[in-house]
């Protein structure tokens, strides 16, 4: 099969449902002939016009509402929100107005918008630029989110996104754009709430998420050297979760860990790790450990910003402690 | 100009419409009082003229985006008043299934997108219905409701100029009432207020939001030209609210004196003055206005009480159109 890059899988999404439907918008800031910072939308505007790519001010907050209006009158906009850290200028917009005008209006209006956006540090872009905060949105009622951990993924979520009736969050990991992976040419969609098991495994259960499936997928390779099996689930998207995956995979093995790039405190693991205590509790033989990025503001210097991320070597090793019963 | 038939059929439309509003008020202050409505409400007495000259021009494909003090708006586009009040009282047959409430009534069937308890929270939406618009070719317009208090918002200068770089169908109406919450105007607001959308290039109108027609004809022609391509518009309509800032807001001397409340009670009333110049102008007589008055009250009396009587919604309901079905 033929291997394509991360990027170019969420712009062949793109492509090929503004195709089929002439609603979908693109605004964002860069979008059209600068094609993002990262590339990623290259070729959309010469396809589709600048009718439907739209340039926007450097107003994040405006185009997420403009976006939200459009949305509530027939069209399917697709919002580019350069960087996951200007989620906290467009807050209102995403989680006061779009996330609630279908519950609020008894159901008569709905918000059929993508917001895509990035998160993942290492990047050496600091503070401002390297959050992951995928647990703000999936805080709220309303919002969907997905977290695509490869160009297989990346494409078939942004697909399913679009086709919703719904305000869905993507986040993609800035770091993956490169990346490449084996996609179909022939379409295909991968429907939200279905975790994807990659890996089978009867010792501990590793629930990772975007780029931290990579680093689970690497620790379960150099656990199988030492004969430990350890099955490694994606839960592709946060919001809806697919719990039943998660929560009978744990009961197999009696051993979790989760991993996620956003902060630890209050974040995606705590929510999937308490779900696992409430749920399968008395299958399991030790606590649910939890790794999630550090809990500072993300450091510029590369050394100290290297610190703040889970490698493959944490996973490696804290699953090592679990099943030694040394937690 | 329309004959003089059709003058009188719209203006009797307009007088009928600001003492719907009006009576509709009345009802929800005194459901308030009588502490049979959950929660606040935020009251358009006062404002008529401005909700009805606006909407009166308008079709019902038209949008609107509204307030916290948004059942003027509501009304004057064409909400039913059963629906309403089973609304404000959160009730199953309320506009919202009783889910959004006083602040967030939205009636889609008549282009109101929804009033908003965020202040100038609906700009975007505004000026992305208008987006639609021109994006699908439809001869729509929007209109952006939203008071002085809402200048103080970044959101609404960021959507201005997106409807000015894109010339979108968007009209800004501007409800000046003097005061944000329990403070003036100038207090909060530097520098000119017209000034704000003209800087964007956005041409800019100021008219008496008491005068019903005023703003009717003003309306009109901004509708006309921005269906054309000409928008978008912002209009500064000066008016005033006769209660406080909510229901609750009774005590209000701290802020604005007995005296300037008397005054635009009693000599710019936007419904007396309007039902002088019918008079004056033979379009109708007093009698035949306080008969439309008197069937108004009756039947906002009526809808009050069915909505008293009307159904909660189910307990099933409290987890249904958290997402809509694909």
């Amino acid at each position: 099969m033929r291997e394509i890059t991360f990027g170019a899988a969420v712009n062949e999404a793109m492509a090929e449902e503004m195709r089929l439907d002439e609603s979908i918008i693109i605004l964002g800031e860069d979008v059209a002939e600068a094609g993002t910072p990262f590339k990623v939308l290259s070729g959309l505007v010469e396809e589709f016009g600048t009718e439907r790519v739209i340039d926007t001010p450097i107003s994040e907050p405006g185009f997420t509402g403009i976006a939200v209006g459009a949305a509530m009158t027939g069209l399917r906009p697709i919002v580019d929100l350069m960087f996951g850290d200007f989620l906290f200028l467009i807050m209102d917009q995403l989680c006061n107005q779009a996330a609630k005008t279908h519950y609020m209006s008894g159901g008569k209006l709905s918000v059929p918008m993508v917001l895509r956006t990035n998160m993942g540090a290492t990047r050496r872009s600091a503070a401002q630029h390297s959050q992951s905060l995928q647990a703000l949105v999936a805080h709220i009622p309303g919002l969907k989110v997905a977290m695509p951990s490869s160009a297989y993924e990346a494409k078939g979520l942004m697909k399913t996104a679009i086709r919703d009736n719904n305000p869905v969050v993507i986040f993609e990991d800035k770091l993956m754009y490169n990346d490449k992976a084996e996609v179909p040419e022939e379409e295909y969609l991968i429907n939200f709430g279905e975790a994807n098991i990659l890996r089978s495994g009867t010792d501990i259960t590793l629930i990772a998420t975007s780029s931290m499936v990579q680093q689970a997928e690497m620790a379960a390779n150099t656990l199988a050297d030492q004969n430990i099996s350890a099955e490694v689930i994606d839960p592709r998207t946060i919001s809806p979760l697919d719990e039943t995956t998660l929560i009978n995979s744990v009961k197999k093995t009696s051993h979790a860990i989760v991993i996620d790039e956003g902060h630890q405190n209050y974040g995606i693991t705590a929510e999937i790790a308490a779900r696992i205590s409430e749920k399968a509790f008395y299958y399991l033989d030790a606590p649910v450990q939890r790794l999630g990025a550090m809990d500072v503001p993300v450091p510029f210097s590369p050394v100290l910003e290297d610190l703040t991320v889970p490698t493959a070597q944490q996973i490696h090793e804290r699953v090592v402690m679990v099943l030694e019963g040394k937690i | 100009m329309s004959n003089n038939k059709d003058n009188k059929n719209s203006y009797l439309q307009m007088f009928r419409q600001m003492v719907r509003i009006r009576a509709f008020e009345e009802q929800a202050n005194q459901l308030y009082l009588s502490a049979k409505m959950p929660g606040l409400t935020h009251m358009y007495v006062g404002q008529e003229a401005v909700a009805v000259g606006i909407c009166e021009a308008l079709t019902p494909n038209d949008k609107i985006t509204s307030t916290h003090r948004g059942h003027g708006h509501c009304v004057a586009k064409g909400a039913d008043f059963k629906q309403m009040f089973c609304e404000l009282l959160g009730k199953q047959e309320g506009y919202c299934r009783g889910k959004g409430g006083s602040m967030h009534i939205a009636d889609q069937a008549n282009g109101n997108l929804g009033a908003n308890a965020i202040v100038g929270g609906s700009a975007g939406i505004a000026t992305g219905a208008a987006l639609t618009a021109k994006r699908m070719g439809k001869k729509e317009v929007s209109v952006c409701f939203f008071g002085d208090g809402a200048l103080g918002q970044g959101l609404l200068y960021e959507t201005m100029n997106m409807a000015a770089l894109w010339k979108l169908p968007v009209i800004y109406a501007c409800e000046n009432n003097l005061y944000g919450e329990y403070t003036k105007v100038e207090e909060m607001a530097a520098g000119d207020l017209m000034a704000r959308a003209k800087g964007f290039g956005i041409q800019s109108f100021e008219v008496d939001g008491q005068d019903v027609l005023a703003v009717n004809n003003l309306t009109q022609e901004l509708v006309e030209r921005a269906r054309k391509g000409d928008g978008p518009f912002f209009i500064l309509l000066n008016t005033y609210r006769y209660h406080g800032h909510h229901v609750g807001d009774i005590n209000r001397e701290y802020y604005r004196s007995k005296e300037e409340e008397q005054l635009w009670r009693e000599e710019r009333d936007p419904i007396t003055n309007f039902s002088q110049l019918l008079v004056d102008k033979k379009i109708s007589t007093s009698e035949e206005l306080k008969s439309i008055e008197l069937q108004i009250e009756k039947d906002a009396e009526e809808a009050v009480n069915y909505a008293l009587n009307a159904a909660w919604p189910d307990a099933s309901e409290v987890n249904m159109h958290v997402f809509a079905s694909n």
